[in-house]
């Protein structure tokens, strides 16, 4: 069985696992990391999406091979211990969830989306392809202006 | 609709504990089933009896010796919000904070109302959680009197204390074990007047939001349970198909498998992890024989519909018609968290996980699916990642306790999106004949026909169970379930366009027809209404066009209910109906009342490309009575309205062969930010009245002024839906 090696949220961890396991099982059912979620398996509802080497990924099309040597960061790691980030802060001051499932992928989607652009415009948004069966989009596009606007 | 909760029903008592610990009895929906008064009399007893026994049946209040006040609520939480409406509803009661208490799920019980539905959670709650938590606050206070050798009249209580005029004060957490020996409290125990109200009736966070900011709201996927391995199901190509003959070799051979298990539904796959379990089923050889639909499509569902559909009346003489005929596909529920359920069935006993609005049915469905006596079934309810009535039916629970039996061994079973769209359940296809008759400018008859598909269960094996939810069970609070499910029936059958008669439209008839199919059906948010209101409010619009009539001016001189009017209004004023607009952009409205409560709707859309529309703004305006949690509310609406433009635009499902076509979200084609509004508001209408339904009440008005802007943008006459398809 390949060995593969990653930084996942800070810290360096080694899995053994087919070459071709997708990131996303690695990190559920190997890591137990349950932030990511599995909304699809094909990368389309995008519930699962992540940062790879900062730039959002959806784990559950990600090879596992893919992500040696690269530091992978998942809803658990956007945090920085018990502060949130302003993306996590701005969804509570917007009480943008409802069931939830689809908020960390969300959440990773947003705050990639900032990181290129620090002020995104309603288009820029608009290409957001995650899902959320809730209907809490106007809520997420408050909470990213509001993301941005406190930098 | 408002029904008065009168005190006598919510008769409180206190149950023998060394921490204070009140319960509530938690009868049957006043409104909804029949009975409930006799049910509410056997349950009655002096306040100051105490009962040793479980939870069964009650609402449960329980302060610990850590300063938590713990219920245990009978109803699920998927995402509509009902743990924080209630949590703020024992707060404001108990003057506790709000991070104090805590809205653990119950486990499946044996009597009582523990049903997620029909938008009843918080009408059936508001009067039981806020008795329970005033009786908890009154003995708490007295307790602390005693303590102190003070009137008890002198205390106060904020922040899960009780506080005394010197300053002095004492956590509930400190009181909770002389609290549980106070029999006679020293103050009133009645809940606050509204006017009093300080948390109910204020914009609040959901109480775990923080948690799913962080990814640590727990699902049953996300479970640990002892041994329970990853499963998944390898399934017919077509509704219905059965495995001929099945080679698992080259499966069972692969690395991380641990068994495979033929079942009524396909071939289960067993495994260390999901990639295992997927690349094994995708090694399995299966011979399919197709399903019962075959050789059925689309279009051929869509005649019998049509054929099915009762014939109209004859219209009164002389007047002029207004006809139209509209046909709805089928609607996936697709929550975001597909169907998951960790079950471990030993030879004596089962233990199950999953997220379950009727968690009492599934009990006894899991028991006899798997022969094992129903005392010896325990359900254990997870929070869901979303319903939409999904979870009403329970047959990956059944699956998984199936598995478990076959493989003798806990599994955690996980249906893929595919099989969620495949094989799921789905809101009916319908097709509708209305008719408004008018003369000398008045309606003065309105006739609704319609036909939907209903499920022939006998054709299917295991999808066929689960089903007790639409009313196949007998037992306790099935009053409320069959209630939600055989109001399809119950409404076409009576007036139209709603029970009440919404609109002054003289004569108002109704009649349903079916057309069976065996195929997985269920109860889709607002169940019918969803599809006969926003048909009918597309022909209020098309009426009021035909008299020559400003559409909201039409509304508001034909519907009946003042607070109808009012929300109206709301939205019109609020959204400045009639302003101008870019050619190839409208206005539409919509109205609904249901559950106690109304509802108005006011899009605008951009359908400058037909082909491409978007909604660009959306106005709600409710009136519920009571607005627990206001920001929850608006919550609802806003989804509701992601609803309405998905279902009337974009979203549904094709029929191909007996098969489903679509197989995730990138042709199931639910609405995502780049078809959500730029801009939403929701106006919530002050009220004093006792909370009504919300959690679906928005969709008939929202899919209704959608259908409504798109016809007044393009100049054309919706009819099928959805319209992009």
């Amino acid at each position: 069985m390949p060995s593969y090696s990653f930084v996942l949220n800070g810290k360096p961890v080694t899995v053994e696992a087919p070459s071709d396991m997708p990131l996303l099982w690695v990190l559920r059912d190997m890591l137990e990391v349950t932030g990511p979620k599995y909304g699809c398996g094909v990368g389309v509802c995008r519930a699962c999406t992540s940062h790879l080497d900062g730039e959002d990924v959806q784990p559950c099309v990600v090879p596992v091979a893919d992500c040696a040597g690269r530091e992978v960061t998942t809803i658990e790691g956007l945090a920085d211990g018990d502060e949130l980030h302003p993306v996590q802060r701005a969804w509570l001051d917007r009480d943008v969830a409802q069931c939830g499932f689809c908020q960390p992928g969300q959440i990773m989607a947003a705050a990639a989306l900032l990181k290129k652009t620090t002020h995104p415009t309603d288009a820029d948004i608009d290409r957001i392809e995650n899902v959320c069966r809730c209907g809490t989009y106007c809520r997420i596009r408050e909470a990213i202006k509001k993301a941005a606007a406190q930098g | 609709m408002a029904r008065q909760l009168s005190r006598r029903k919510f008769v409180v008592y206190s149950l023998a504990a060394s921490t204070l610990t009140v319960a509530a009895p938690l009868g049957c929906d006043a409104t909804t089933a029949e009975g409930a008064e006799a049910a509410a009399s056997a349950l009655r007893r002096p306040s100051d009896v105490l009962v040793t026994g479980t939870d069964e049946e009650m609402l449960v209040l329980e302060v610990t010796k850590a300063n938590k006040v713990v219920v245990r609520l009978p109803r699920v939480e998927v995402g509509q919000g009902v743990t924080t409406a209630v949590a703020m509803m024992i707060a404001e009661e108990l003057d506790a904070r709000l991070a104090d208490v805590d809205i653990p799920l119950a486990d499946a019980r044996t009597k009582g109302n523990q049903f997620t539905g029909g938008s009843s959670s918080v009408s059936s709650l508001y009067g039981p959680a806020r008795e329970l938590a005033a009786l908890a606050r009154a003995k708490l206070v007295t307790a602390a009197a005693r303590r102190w050798r003070l009137p008890a009249r002198t205390l106060k209580t904020r922040n899960t204390k009780v506080v005394a005029p010197d300053g002095r004060s004492a956590t509930f957490g400190s009181l909770t074990a002389s609290a549980a020996r106070i029999t006679r409290p020293a103050v009133s125990s009645r809940p606050k007047p509204a006017s009093k109200h300080r948390v109910i009736g204020k914009a609040t966070t959901r109480i775990d939001a923080r948690d799913i900011v962080m990814g640590k709201a727990v699902y049953a996927g996300d479970l640990t349970v002892a041994g329970a391995k990853p499963t998944v199901v390898a399934r017919p190509p077509t509704l219905g198909g059965k495995a001929v003959s099945v080679d698992s070799r080259a499966a069972r051979a692969m690395p991380g498998v641990h068994a495979v298990v033929e079942i009524a539904g396909g071939v289960a796959v067993v495994a260390d992890t999901f990639h295992h379990a997927f690349t094994a089923r995708d090694a399995l050889r299966i011979t399919w024989a197709p399903g019962p639909l075959a050789p059925l499509s689309d279009a051929a569902i869509r005649s019998r519909l049509r054929a099915a559909v009762p014939r109209l009346g004859t219209p009164p003489r002389g007047s002029t018609q207004t006809e139209a005929e509209f046909e709805f596909a089928f609607v996936s529920h697709a929550p975001m968290e597909v169907l998951t359920a960790v079950a471990d069935v030993r030879a004596t006993r089962a233990e199950i996980w999953f997220s379950s609005q009727t968690p009492m049915y599934a009990r006894d469905d899991i028991a006899s699916a798997i022969g094992l006596p129903e005392s010896k079934v325990k359900v254990h309810v997870v929070r869901g990642g979303g319903s939409f009535g999904r979870r009403l039916n329970h047959d990956a629970a059944i699956e998984a306790a199936l598995i478990s039996k076959a493989a003798r061994r806990p599994v955690k079973l996980m249906w893929s999106r595919a099989d969620d769209l495949q094989h799921g359940r789905m809101r009916p296809a319908s097709h509708h004949r209305i008719r408004a008759s008018h003369a000398r400018g008045r309606v003065v008859a309105f006739t609704h026909a319609m036909a939907s598909v209903t499920e022939a269960f006998e054709a299917q094996g295991s999808s066929a169970q689960g089903l007790s939810a639409q009313g196949t069970a007998e037992g306790p609070g099935q009053g409320l379930a069959q209630g939600l499910v055989t109001r399809t029936a119950a409404r076409a059958a009576g007036p139209l366009p709603s029970g009440s008669g919404l609109y002054n439209f003289g004569r108002v008839s109704g009649d349903s027809g079916s057309v069976e199919l065996a195929m997985p059906l269920g109860a889709w948010r607002s169940v019918d209404s969803g599809t006969m209101r926003t048909a009918e409010e597309i022909v209020v619009d098309e009426v009021a066009r035909s008299l020559g009539k400003d559409p909201v001016a039409f509304r508001r001189t034909t519907l009946r209910n003042k607070a109808v009017k009012a929300v109206l209004d709301k939205v019109a004023d609020a959204a400045h109906w009639g302003r101008t607009l870019p050619a190839g952009h409208a206005q539409g409205v919509a109205v609904h009342e249901e559950y106690g409560s109304r509802v108005a709707c006011l899009v605008e859309i951009d359908a400058a490309d037909p082909e491409n529309p978007r909604v660009t703004k959306v106005v709600m305006a409710a009136d519920v009575g009571t607005a627990v949690n206001p920001r929850g509310l608006e919550a609802q609406l806003m989804g509701a309205a992601i609803d309405g433009i998905s279902t009337v635009l974009r979203a549904g499902l094709h029929i191909d062969e007996g098969a489903v076509r679509e197989s995730s979200y990138a042709d199931f084609a639910y609405a995502r930010q780049r078809h959500a509004p730029l801009r939403f508001e929701a106006h919530i209408m002050p009220s004093r009245r006792e909370p009504g339904g919300a959690g679906e009440l928005g969709v008939p008005a929202a899919a209704g002024a959608v259908a409504n802007a798109y016809a007044r943008a393009t100049g054309t006459r919706p009819r099928r839906f959805p319209l992009n398809f």
